[in-house]
């Protein structure tokens, strides 16, 4: 049994528009100790899914499915039980650290906050656990960080306070909804390895929610790419840096910028996927990757890809995955100039190349 | 990091050509119109020698030239005389002391009164919002904003005093009425008070109502609220530190400002029920051409006025950490 | 700018959001009816100018005249459907009548009020510098005197006239438009084409007429239709205390006559203050529904 199960999620949010499906079906699950990254363009549901899992969506939007964590059901569990659950034994963190700390409260407090909020301690002992916090997520000077608004502090700095305390009470599994992206590439490596370590060192689990592949490379051991609310591939990291399967994939990563490992600094052009994400409201009949694909055939317009395993070693919805052999896929590749990235060493932070 | 010292000295000395230039400016104003005040009592007295009435704006001050009086008026004001009421023979200061805990007192509670009930309501619309309850309180709210302050204390009158016969009809105590001892007397003026200060509340709350509501949306839609609810803190806590608190300038600043408006806004009421108190006061000062009377109530009302404003500013530092008073 | 300026500023912006974007004509039609308050408030409004446009038709003759028995109650005599008042004034003839003079007032002090704001708003925004520093100094101190006391103080020593009411208020009202234009200005001054105008050498009269007052046009209006609603409550406040103009009719007037009466005839203290809230409903609404109409951030319900 996994320590989270979902199964069979989809989330509905009603517009002005009509109802408008965000996520459809989503099933995965994420077992102790381990890092899943859920990887997708901006809309693809991503971080909707990530609130869904805390229960932190509007009300007025419909979850169903299952979300089993800890073996309880999450959906329909009392909001009371549900209060206690969050923050506790599952925790998030935010993308803008700028924004996901209250100004007029200082970063103690907010600590304490989150620590008193599940745990009967004395304000004094909760200070000294905030302070052993501030120390684990390597904030300098943590005694006198616990008295400072969060505006005199810098955004890696932020993200650290907010890492710190999701950490509060020792979380079995953190989500980090694009962790990085709001931050300078420099800070993003270190939060990056402080992520990882963290993990490692507490052990729990870590569902990690990005855009960005490099991230993936560096600190995921299981990979599950969405593309307009759907799963359409998953696979461990290793292989998905080998042999993505789904053309959305292969695309993904053609559309990442890459260093040349012999010439260094000099850039290359970004490839773009063409053509644009379809609306949700407006989703095509068949693959939702349809209008996008070049290998598209009128039945990828009109069937929708059922989710099956390819090849023994990863999950992949596309009706052409019979023809996405590896090699057909390097000669697609190679004519297309597309290369894969490898998985980078971990010594060396985000994404290097090929 | 903070020296709010020098800041309170510089806020402090700005405030002095603001008040002169308002008191020159009444000044003139009042000294433009027709007539002045030996005229009027002339007038009512029912006719009056010119040697009589010489002797008078002599007696009075009214026979040196304008600028003149002025730089006497301002004189007397920097040594805390604020002059002499000729009309009902007192000096100014005190009129204005023995009428001020009446306008306090209306101020304070009908402050207070839309302040509590406003914020509760803002807030309830603000939580549900798009709801029935939320569009309830935004109608109300608007006839709040559209009714005259004078027809809503009349209509009660109507309702409560004459119609129902619970209250007291108008002004502070039950004339004629003996009291046993101070909390019957405090009674009597809280059974007078309930009116006035209901009807001057109805317009502060409905301020308070939209103000707290579009605060508080605003607040709600940043990351932060996710962050503290993510955290498994408790739906109240939520709102009231962390959504309300981060809402409590723009309130903190209209509380400020009415209070700062405080002398001159009670007039309307002040009349419809006969509540001695300041408001009252200046205008019947203005009709009765009491120049120094009038010119100490609006140079007061304008003090209070930019005292309150500084008090915000103030207020400001010690509410948002972002604030640093830079030197 | 002090904090507290600046922060009824954001107060302001707080109540009546009016950061607005140009519309083009046939959407803003379109929303225009799409809004219930837009809508409901036109119709008020509009019945509103009727009263006033047909009253000499519908009630000729001076609605200060005695015309029957003294304190009929309405519905008592179908000729007195409003009833008359302790005079033995029609009170229907009365309200039509005074529709004119409250909209008289509201027009006439806003007009002034938005006139005086906006020149002084623009020259500050526009300029900056020393100009809008002591531009700004002096709507301060407008903004500090006690309002109501120093409209008062204009309208006794002016004596009690319509226009001279219509100058009170107008004079007191204006640094809400001042403030709302200079920050337009302010805006719109930074745009590009702005300073290509300056660039071509287009004059500054020309880029203020030109570029800055159409940008400023869709916040003022906003501004201008709530500002009518508050400058009617302030004209009924100054006729109520007894300062309004005693040669017309008008409905503060009515109120503060009525009042003598409010133990045996209340009708003739209610009916007036119902016109007032009425009328003021009218223009709030309007003001309101423009703003979610001319504002592109608050949907249209």
């Amino acid at each position: 049994m996994s320590l989270l199960e979902v199964k069979d999620l989809s989330i509905h949010f009603k517009t002005p528009g009509g109802t408008l499906t965000a996520v459809d079906k989503l099933s995965f699950s994420v077992d102790a100790g381990e890092t899943l990254a859920i990887v997708g363009e901006s809309g693809c549901g991503k971080s909707v899914t990530a609130l869904a899992l805390m229960r932190l969506l509007t009300p007025s939007t419909k979850v169903s499915g299952s979300i089993r964590f800890e073996d309880r059901e999450l959906t329909t569990l009392p909001e009371r039980q549900m209060r206690d659950l969050r923050g506790n034994r599952m925790a998030i963190i935010f993308q803008d650290p700028m924004a996901a700390l209250n100004p007029v409260m200082t970063i103690g407090d907010q600590i304490v906050e989150a620590i008193r909020a599940h745990e009967k301690v004395s304000k004094e002992a909760a200070r000294k656990r905030a302070e052993e916090l501030l120390e684990l997520v390597h904030i300098p000077e943590p005694r006198r960080r616990l008295d400072e608004y969060p505006h005199r502090f810098s955004g890696g700095m932020r993200q650290r306070a907010a890492i710190a305390m999701a950490l509060a009470s020792k979380p079995s599994v953190l989500i980090a909804d694009e962790p990085t992206t709001a931050l300078d590439v420099t800070i993003q490596a270190q939060i990056l390895h402080l992520l990882h370590r963290l993990q490692r060192d507490l052990g729990m689990a870590l569902i990690l929610i990005t855009h960005d592949l490099g991230v993936v490379a560096e600190t995921a051991d299981r990979v599950l790419v969405m593309y307009a609310g759907r799963k359409v591939e998953q696979q461990g990291v290793n292989g998905l840096f080998e042999q993505p399967l789904h053309p959305y994939t292969q695309r993904l990563m053609g559309a990442k910028p890459r260093l040349e490992q012999d010439s260094v600094g000099t850039p290359q052009r970004l490839q773009e996927i063409p053509g644009l994400v379809p609306q949700l409201t407006q989703l095509p009949a068949g693959c939702a990757f349809s209008t996008r694909c070049d290998m598209a055939d009128h039945v990828c317009h009109s069937v929708r890809p059922e989710l099956k395993s390819h090849a023994g070693h990863g999950l992949i919805a596309c009706h052409k995955s019979e023809q996405l052999d590896a090699a057909e896929v390097a000669a697609a590749v190679a004519t297309k100039g597309i290369q894969f990235i490898e998985r980078a060493p971990a010594e060396q932070p985000l994404a290097r190349v090929a | 990091m903070k020296k709010p010292g020098k800041y309170v000295t510089r806020r402090l000395l700005q405030v002095i050509p603001t008040s002169v230039i308002i008191v020159l400016l009444s000044f003139l104003l009042l000294k433009t119109a027709p007539g002045d005040m030996v005229d009027v009592i002339a007038a009512e007295s029912g006719g009056a020698t010119k040697e009589y009435m010489d002797q008078m704006r002599e007696l009075y001050g009214l026979d040196v030239p304008a600028h003149m009086q002025f730089v006497h008026f301002i004189n007397r004001v920097l040594h805390f005389d604020l002059g002499y009421s000729f009309r009902d023979n007192m000096p100014v200061s005190s009129l204005i002391l023995e009428r001020l805990p009446a306008t306090v007192l209306l101020s304070l509670s009908s402050i207070g009164f839309a302040l509590v009930v406003g914020v509760a309501l803002g807030a309830l619309a603000a939580k549900y919002r798009g709801s029935v309850l939320d569009t309830a309180i935004s109608v109300i709210s608007t006839i709040g904003f559209a009714t005259p302050l004078f027809w809503i204390g009349l209509m009660l009158i109507v309702l409560f005093s004459i119609q129902l016969r619970w209250l007291p009809v108008a002004g502070m105590v039950t004339v004629g009425m003996d009291y046993a001892n101070h909390w019957e007397y405090a009674l009597d003026v809280a059974r007078h008070l309930v009116l006035p200060a209901l009807s001057l509340g109805c317009f502060f709350l409905s301020m308070y109502v939209r103000l707290t509501r579009s605060a508080m949306l605003e607040v709600y839609g940043l990351d932060f609220v996710r962050t503290a609810r993510a955290k498994g803190v408790s739906e109240w806590r939520v709102i009231t530190r962390h959504v309300l608190r981060n809402a409590l300038l723009p309130i903190v600043t209209i509380t400020g400002l009415q209070l700062g408006g405080l002398f001159g806004g009670t007039v309307v009421i002040e009349t419809v029920f006969g509540w001695p108190g300041i408001g009252r006061l200046a205008y019947d000062a203005v009709a009765a051409r009491d120049i120094n009377l009038f010119l100490a109530i609006f140079l007061c009302s304008s003090l209070m006025v930019i005292f309150m404003n500084l008090l915000v500013d103030l207020l400001y530092v010690v509410l948002d950490p972002r604030i640093e008073v830079a030197q | 700018m002090s904090a507290a300026t600046a922060s009824i500023d954001s107060v302001v912006a707080a109540v009546e959001p009016t950061r607005v974007a140009a519309i083009d004509h046939t959407s803003f039609r379109r929303r225009f009816f799409r809004s219930h308050a837009a809508v409901t408030g036109s119709v008020i409004l509009i019945l509103v100018l009727f009263s006033a446009a047909f009253a000499s038709v519908l009630y000729p003759g001076d609605p200060r005249d005695m015309v029957a028995q003294a304190s009929i109650w309405p519905g008592q005599d179908a000729h007195y459907l409003l009833g008359t008042d302790m005079l033995g004034r029609d009170m229907a003839a009365a309200i039509f009548h005074g529709a004119r003079q409250s909209l008289f007032i509201g027009f006439a002090a806003t007009s002034l009020a938005v006139l005086v704001g906006t020149v002084i708003g623009v020259l500050s925004g526009y300029f900056g510098g020393f100009v809008d520093d002591s531009l700004m100094r002096f709507t301060e101190i407008f903004l500090t005197m006690p309002t109501l006391l120093f409209t008062i103080a204009l309208v006794i020593i002016l004596g009690p006239s319509g226009g001279s009411i219509a100058l009170a208020i107008g004079l007191t009202s204006w640094p809400q438009i001042a403030r709302l234009v200079r920050a337009e200005a302010m805006r719109v001054r930074q745009y590009d084409f702005v300073s290509a105008a300056i660039t071509i050498g287009m004059g500054h009269v020309r880029i203020i007429l030109k570029h800055i007052l159409p940008n400023s046009l869709s916040p003022v209006m906003v501004a201008a239709s709530v500002m009518i609603a508050q400058v009617i409550l302030a004209e009924a406040s100054l006729s109520f205390l007894g300062l309004g103009d005693t040669t017309v009719m008008s409905w503060g007037g009515m109120v503060g006559a009525g009042r003598a009466v409010l133990r045996t005839a209340w009708y003739m203290t209610a009916l007036p203050g119902l016109a007032i809230f009425i009328t003021v409903m009218g223009f709030m609404l309007l003001g309101n529904g423009l703003n979610d109409v001319l504002n592109p951030r608050t949907p249209v319900r």
